[in-house]
């Protein structure tokens, strides 16, 4: 009897985690419908204009669905040349060493640290850096967004790529050696072609996380409605757009913001799900 | 000219050294963003760090601005702020460690089911889900039907980010125990859920520990869906139906108004001691059981 009590409660529990995501999908959907119903879909995510005026009321993604893209992208190219340096420190130089086991915990406090912790270290330290160099007026803008973003994604992508960079088997390797490779050679050669899919699904999953994030945005990129033209224009992502109008929206603008939230949802929703994939594989 | 032959032992031989240093310089790097976050949050904000910033509630603008025309030292603290993480984080706690620890036993005990393969991916979706879409999901569950932003609904927020956490650090820590733990413990007689509950989940407790100290070490910075959820309060507030502030709303309001700014690095040094506890604790206890 408690066996059957004790069974129904972890399968209760499963279903909840179940019901939970459902849920999510169903809220964002429904709540969406007003405002996608009203421009059509293809018309509100292709539409620039995001105008809460109620005489000329209209609202478009796009100018959100580029900032977002811009910024996450901009961080990932960043993050590339620090990550990647660090996995091979910690999965092929050093590996097992003390020292590589020091560096990963740094790098691990590095993701511990709160998003809006971030935010104020850019405004207060990065964004007076942007200034000085002239790149841009305030400082605010996706330059600085993405430079905050990209330290903030460093430790998922190098904490992933060092796992997959130290599971190269070592047979492998010291073929490459016994053949006269340098170690450069051992890392173009064979730790690049056998973990490289591995070591590019990392960079995936990292830039699912730079899309999501909200806070740090929200403080740096400069929260105007505009499609960014340039990397040091202000802009708004979408994940910070709904951060600084969801309080104030009603009606229509509430509904256009639940759909910017949904159109976000699938996508980080599809980049983690093709990062997962390509992890599969190579296990 | 000087003509480089490309091929040369030499050549390589400095192509590899070269790489080498790269890699170690460009690792070392990483390290400057946080010994330089952490210095300038220490440097800016032990000063305002006292006795009235841990028993007193966030001072108002004009408080402030009196406070620095006069010169001195911005009164007040952050008392509402660190209650309201208490209780969000408690509440958030208390709903998702038993769903979360539960919810991972099934996926061990069921690894290949059609069930437990749309759970896992459930688990992993809700993990990549921005937290500002929780944020507004939560605000439709539960800020709309109750009528007001309030603390349960801050809770439940935290709730839904800690879940995939705990759920994967349980499933995964079970999985490394022997089967023959298992058995042994089945052959002695032990009922199925005794067996589970005094012999496996405490034999895989440091894992699931762990994972519970990393979630809310992770969902105790969170600030985006609490701005949805929680709102803020000027007040110490113990009632879940209330609004409520939080350390991390506080950082949020405080960078927002100049007058505040002072007060802004003492919490956010407040915050980031106890985050970085919790991780350095939870690696150590993960590290002490391998």
């Amino acid at each position: 009897m408690r066996d059957r009590i004790f069974k129904a409660f972890l399968l209760i529990s499963s279903l909840a985690i179940l019901l939970v995501c459902g849920a999510i999908f169903y809220s964002l959907f429904t709540d969406s419908m007003e405002a996608l119903k009203h421009f059509g879909v293809a018309e509100f995510i292709t539409g620039q204009e995001w105008d809460p005026n109620p005489d000329s009321e209209t609202y478009g993604a796009l100018p959100f669905i580029t900032g977002t893209l811009l910024t996450s992208f901009l961080a990932l190219l960043f993050c590339i040349p620090f990550s990647l340096p660090v996995a091979l420190f910690n999965g092929e130089y050093f590996k097992g060493k003390k020292i590589a086991i020091v560096l990963g915990s740094i790098v691990d406090l590095l993701a511990g640290i709160p998003s809006v912790i971030y935010g104020l270290w850019g405004f207060y330290t990065l964004r007076p850096i942007i200034v000085s160099l002239g790149l841009s007026e305030q400082g605010f803008g996706v330059l600085t967004a993405s430079i905050v973003l990209a330290i903030m994604i460093i430790p998922y992508a190098a904490s992933l790529s060092t796992q997959f960079i130290s599971m190269v088997p070592t047979d492998l390797k010291e073929g490459a050696y016994s053949l006269g490779a340098t170690r450069l050679g051992v890392i173009k050669n064979v730790i690049f072609p056998s973990a490289g899919s591995a070591i590019f699904a990392s960079f995936v999953l990292a830039l699912g996380r730079a899309l999501g994030e909200t806070i740090a945005v929200t403080m740096l990129i400069g929260n105007t409605n505009n499609i960014p033209l340039s990397i040091t224009d202000t802009a708004n992502s979408m994940a910070s757009v709904i951060a600084n109008q969801f309080g104030e929206a009603s009606d229509l603008r509430l509904s256009s913001l639940v759909a910017i939230g949904l159109l976000l949802f699938v996508i980080t929703g599809v980049i983690n799900y093709i990062g997962k994939m390509i992890v599969k594989r190579f296990n | 000219m000087i003509l480089i032959n490309r091929s040369s032992v030499a050549y390589r031989k400095f192509k590899d050294r070269l790489f080498y240093f790269m890699v170690v310089i460009l690792s070392l790097l990483v390290t400057v963003p946080l010994v330089a976050i952490i210095a300038e949050v220490v440097v800016k904000g032990y000063k305002q760090i006292n006795f009235s910033f841990f028993t007193e509630v966030a001072p108002t603008t004009l408080d402030a601005m009196m406070a620095k025309e006069s010169g001195a030292i911005i009164s007040g603290g952050i008392v509402n702020g660190i209650t309201g993480t208490l209780l969000m984080v408690a509440a958030a706690s208390i709903i998702a460690i038993p769903i979360g620890i539960m919810g991972g036993v099934y996926l061990y005990e069921k690894p290949k089911g059609f069930l437990s393969s749309i759970v896992r991916f459930s688990t992993e979706l809700i993990q990549g889900t921005p937290s500002i879409i929780i944020g507004v999901i939560v605000y439709a569950w539960v800020v709309v039907p109750l009528g007001s932003y309030s603390a349960i609904a801050g809770s439940v927020a935290l709730a839904i980010m800690m879940l995939p956490l705990i759920v994967r650090s349980t499933e995964e820590t079970m999985k490394m125990l022997p089967g023959t733990l298992k058995e042994a413990a089945l052959a002695l007689g032990g009922s199925y859920s005794s067996v589970v509950i005094r012999v496996l989940l405490p034999s895989s407790f440091h894992g699931v520990f762990t994972g519970i100290l990393l979630s809310v070490s992770r969902v105790m910075g969170e600030t985006a869906p609490l701005m949805l959820t929680a709102l803020g309060s000027s007040v110490v507030n113990w009632n879940l139906e209330n609004p409520t502030s939080s350390a991390s709303l506080l950082i949020w309001e405080f960078y927002n108004d100049p007058n505040l700014a002072d007060l802004v690095w003492s919490t956010s040094l407040f915050l980031l001691m106890i985050i970085l506890v919790l991780n350095i604790t939870a690696k150590y206890i993960a590290n002490r059981a391998n």
